[in-house]
């Protein structure tokens, strides 16, 4: 019996070992073994990669949505582990690089500039000299709508938000089952969206100073007039990604989405029997003419302070450049991880290939660089997670209770910046 | 030779002592150390090495005690509580002593379609009410529909409670009717026939004999339900996406859960969940002391 138990330790310290050689420098032999965290399937990308590369090997290991993942990625570099690279939203980028977690690879991937808009760029350099990741996919914002629906009930697409409540209305007087769309409070991101096309930057900054914008005058308009709406019940006002908003897309009580060009994919799965059915419009504008719209979504491939610290954040580098500018790269995102891919050149390229599921707009692609090219730039920072999360609460309380809704945004706005003077952060006014 | 003998019992508390240390005390001297700590950034906060853990004494304690969503949340929880315990502990005293019954028919398999739900995870039970409470896609509401009446909206304001205390009572009765029954069990069937001979209906056995001869384990199953209740947060959590008015911090733990993991603060967070670990034991102990006290009385 003993003897066993020996030999168990014996094993076991053996294993113990073993294992600490692994989590050691990379031998200098072989190639360099890079992890890859995404929510988007880019496994098969990763294997073009891996089939030409053989000095440079990438993992990928899928992940949880984007909030779970910031979370987890975060916790795991306290620990001083995680992974080389990560799947990060535009707007997390300023919170992993305050907690440390992404690493300035400028020397590696500065000339991957030329190949994004100014906008995005910005947006994975933070307006600094750094750049702490490459832009993956941008997703600008538009209208969808039940073409058929709109026909059937006299209804036509409307181009200004005036318009976009005048249709709302009138819908509801047609038939009062329905409703135009929902608002709904458990994603931000849109109402963030809005904002930008409306004019407001929620975060900026001016030498080591922030400045929060959160309550700013167009993001007050645009809570005002989604307030009005519910508030006048020719809206719905209950929240997106329920089995329930499933149903009324599907079955027609909701007739129109805000929402980005990622929707098709949504659309397929939310609402599996209205393929064909449906049409990308423009986001109707503030005034009459414009061709603005803001961003719900979109994300970069970031690279760890862990890669840089075990010496692998050229490779990494090297790999998120081919992975995002790359046209054969680009072409396999599309088709694997059906991203709107954020390098300029792809937008207008033959990758992209009319959505399944709006057989009806053979345009689709070229509207949505149309589309694209209204986008406003957005300002994201530190503390985007508190802003986002006390938007839910705060908003989710004004939707059901059909309260004001610039009130709501207030509340969003003063906790946003007590959490950053909390923290130490130099904040303006 | 003795004093080898004398160093056997360590021995043996060895393990349980080592277990204790490195995944009980550690951990809480942790939370403790965070709790009296806190992240401080300079300037812009970009950037390597921009935050800096500083000491901050009691500051979190008061942050956390002056939140008023705390005690509201307490408040909620309460409420659950005091809606959940006694009408599950109520149905799984009812079922057991129904079980009891000498003419029961049917007794494994009803005691297996009770004990049943206890063995769906929280958060699957959460899902399949979350759908069967959505008006527009529950068959429930289809029906009292059709039949001309419109549900209750069970997703806001109080119609939430409801909600939520159905979930875990049609979870949590199972478990605490085996435990009930395991005790009524173990009484001495001598006791009925005596009692039956003096002209004692069932009814009155149930109310005379064995629920007083099942005190210890009606305590226990009500300590443990309570301490459940307080920890109340995969059944919230689960149903928050599908309604408007579950705010992140309904419950003291996911207010824990939002401070620590979604929003960064893992100081405060920890400060948040010492209180509330600190009101827990209280709250267990004078239990305990005041039904100790009552026994021995």
């Amino acid at each position: 019996m003993q003897r066993r138990t020996a030999l168990a330790v014996i094993a076991l310290a053996g294993s113990l070992a073993l294992t600490g050689c692994d989590g050691g420098a990379p031998a200098a032999t072989g190639p360099v073994e890079l992890t890859m965290w995404s929510w988007a399937s880019l496994q098969k990308v990763a294997e073009m990669w891996n089939a030409d590369h053989p000095d440079i090997k990438v993992t990928v290991q899928e992940q949880g949505g984007g909030d779970e993942l910031v979370t987890k990625v975060i916790t795991a570099a306290k620990a001083g582990d995680g992974p080389d690279l990560v799947q990060a939203e535009y707007q997390m980028i300023p919170t992993l690089v305050s907690n440390d977690v992404l690493t300035d690879v400028a020397e590696f991937a500065g000339g991957a500039e030329d190949s994004f808009s100014e906008s995005v760029w910005k947006q994975v350099t933070l307006g600094s000299p750094a750049v702490y990741a490459i832009p993956q996919d941008t997703a600008p914002l538009a209208l969808f709508y039940r073409e058929d629906l709109f026909t059937q009930f006299g209804l036509a697409v409307p181009k200004t938000w005036t318009e976009f409540a005048e249709t709302a209305r009138q819908l509801k007087q047609k038939d009062p089952n329905r409703a135009l769309t929902t608002f709904s409070s458990n994603d931000a991101g849109l109402f963030a969206g809005l904002s930008q096309q409306a004019g407001a930057t929620w975060w900026q900054t001016s030498g080591d100073t922030w400045k929060v914008g959160v309550d700013d005058e167009s993001s007050r308009k645009v809570a005002d007039f989604w307030g009005g709406l519910v508030k006048d019940g020719v809206i719905d006002n209950q929240p997106m990604y329920t089995p329930a908003w499933n149903k009324a897309l599907n079955d027609g009580t909701q007739i129109a989405w805000v929402s980005a060009v990622w929707a098709p994919g949504t659309l397929t799965t939310s609402a599996p029997d209205t393929k064909g059915k449906w049409k990308m419009a423009p986001l109707p504008q503030w005034t009459a003419g414009a061709a603005k719209t803001g961003s719900w979504g979109g994300s970069a491939t970031g690279i760890t302070g862990k890669a840089a610290k075990d010496g692998k954040a050229q490779a990494a580098a090297k790999f998120a450049t081919w992975l995002n500018t790359d046209p054969k790269a680009i072409a396999a995102l599309v088709k694997e991880a059906g991203v709107y891919p954020a390098a300029t050149a792809a937008q207008s390229s033959g990758a992209l290939t009319t959505p399944e599921f709006f057989p009806n707009q053979p345009d689709f692609y070229a509207l949505a660089a149309d589309i694209a090219k209204g986008t406003a730039a957005a300002g994201w920072g530190p503390n985007v997670n508190v802003a986002y999360n006390t938007f839910k609460d705060a908003f989710g309380k004004a939707a059901t209770e059909k309260s004001s809704f610039p009130a709501a945004l207030r509340t969003v706005h003063e906790t946003t910046v007590a959490d950053m003077k909390k923290n130490g952060f130099k904040i303006e006014g | 030779m003795a004093h080898t003998r004398r160093l056997v019992p360590h021995g043996f508390l060895a393990p349980a002592i080592v277990l204790f240390g490195l995944f009980f005390a550690l951990p809480i001297g942790y939370a403790a150390h965070l709790s009296l700590h806190s992240m401080q950034v300079k300037g812009l906060g970009l950037g390597r090495n921009a935050r800096e853990e500083v000491w901050v004494g009691l500051d979190n304690y008061a942050t956390a005690l002056a939140d008023p969503e705390l005690l509201a949340g307490a408040g909620r929880v309460l409420r659950y509580g005091a809606m959940l315990v006694p009408t599950m502990l109520g149905l799984a005293l009812l079922f057991a002593l129904l079980l009891d019954l000498p003419r029961t028919r049917f007794r494994a398999f009803s005691r297996l379609a009770i004990f049943l739900p206890y063995a769906v995870p929280g958060i699957i039970a959460s899902l399949l009410w979350g759908f069967l409470y959505l008006p527009s896609v529950s068959p429930g509401y289809f029906l009292l529909n059709a039949a001309g009446w419109s549900g209750p909206d069970l997703l806001h304001g109080d119609g939430l409670f409801l909600a939520l205390t159905n979930i875990s009572v049609w979870g949590g009765t199972g478990f605490n009717m085996i435990v009930i029954y395991t005790a009524l069990r173990a009484v001495p069937p001598e006791l009925y026939e005596s009692a039956r001979l003096d002209g004692c209906s069932e009814a009155q056995i149930a109310w005379r004999i064995k629920i007083p001869l099942i005190r210890p384990s009606l305590v226990l199953t009500f300590f443990f339900s309570t301490i459940a209740t307080l920890q109340v947060f995969a059944e919230p959590m689960t149903l928050r996406p599908l309604t408007n008015s579950l705010t992140f911090t309904w419950s003291p733990y996911m207010k824990v859960y939002r401070d620590a993991f979604v929003q960064g603060g893992l100081h405060s967070a920890a400060a948040t969940a010492v209180v509330i670990a600190a009101v827990t034991l209280l709250l267990s102990f004078s239990f305990l002391k005041l039904v100790n006290r009552r026994a021995a009385s």
